[in-house]
């Protein structure tokens, strides 16, 4: 199972999936509609290490984090 | 160094704390920058969410960037509300001349701007509402949304 959280302001549950790649999280997240604004304008992290490419893999264990738009200071 | 507080900063005794940290470390610049809560837009004050993982391993790329260049960054930020008047983040740049410190700090907080990974709440009539317009996206955002192959 991977875990997915979301952070900050996206008021969503964190979900346990079982995925092999970002695809296939896509995939499902962009079937909640609450989701698609912040799906164009989020961040990715696997193990809290920020993304860019949709065929990361992911395995057992790995935790996913969602991060909307920053605004620290 | 970086260090998180829940609530205000307490800025006097930061600054001074960090003065005199380093004041034997033969720096011959320390510059702070200290952010503080404006009244505007009716708010009461803010409020802060961090994720402490990616936070702290962007502040380290950053510190291992000023290493490079002969300085030191400390950084303080609130977790939580923080109240008109108050601080939310310090910044400050020690450094063995100005120049250096100048444009580091100038750079650093820019970055810490767009992305590090904290989120801002106006707190209005007893609210948190998320300070979306004033928001960026981090690089690399929207992947997810994409057509899916």
């Amino acid at each position: 199972m991977v875990r997915v959280e979301f952070l900050g302001p996206i008021q969503k549950e964190a979900l346990e999936l079982e995925i092999a790649n970002l695809n296939e999280l896509a995939q499902i997240l962009q079937e909640d509609k609450e989701l698609s604004e912040w799906l164009q304008n989020s961040a990715v992290a696997v193990n809290d290490t920020l993304v860019s490419s949709l065929d990361y893999p992911v395995k057992d264990g790995d935790k996913i984090s969602l991060l909307p738009p920053v605004c620290g200071g | 160094m970086l260090y998180l507080y829940d609530g205000a900063l307490d800025v006097p005794t930061l600054l001074k704390e960090w003065y005199e940290e380093e004041a034997q470390s033969n720096y011959g610049a320390y510059i702070p920058f200290v952010g503080t809560v404006r009244s505007e837009n009716g708010i009461d004050g803010l409020s802060f969410d961090i994720y402490e993982p990616i936070l702290l391993s962007w502040f380290e790329a950053w510190q291992e960037k000023a290493k490079e260049r002969g300085a030191l960054i400390k950084m303080a930020h609130s977790r939580g509300d923080v109240m008109l008047h108050e601080s939310s983040y310090i910044a400050a740049v020690f450094s063995p001349k100005r120049r250096v410190a100048l444009e580091f700090i100038d750079e650093f907080v820019e970055d810490f701007k767009a992305s590090a990974p904290i989120w801002k709440y106006d707190l209005i009539d007893g609210k948190r509402v998320y300070a979306k317009d004033r928001s960026t996206a981090i690089k690399g955002s929207g992947i997810l949304a994409g057509e899916s192959k």
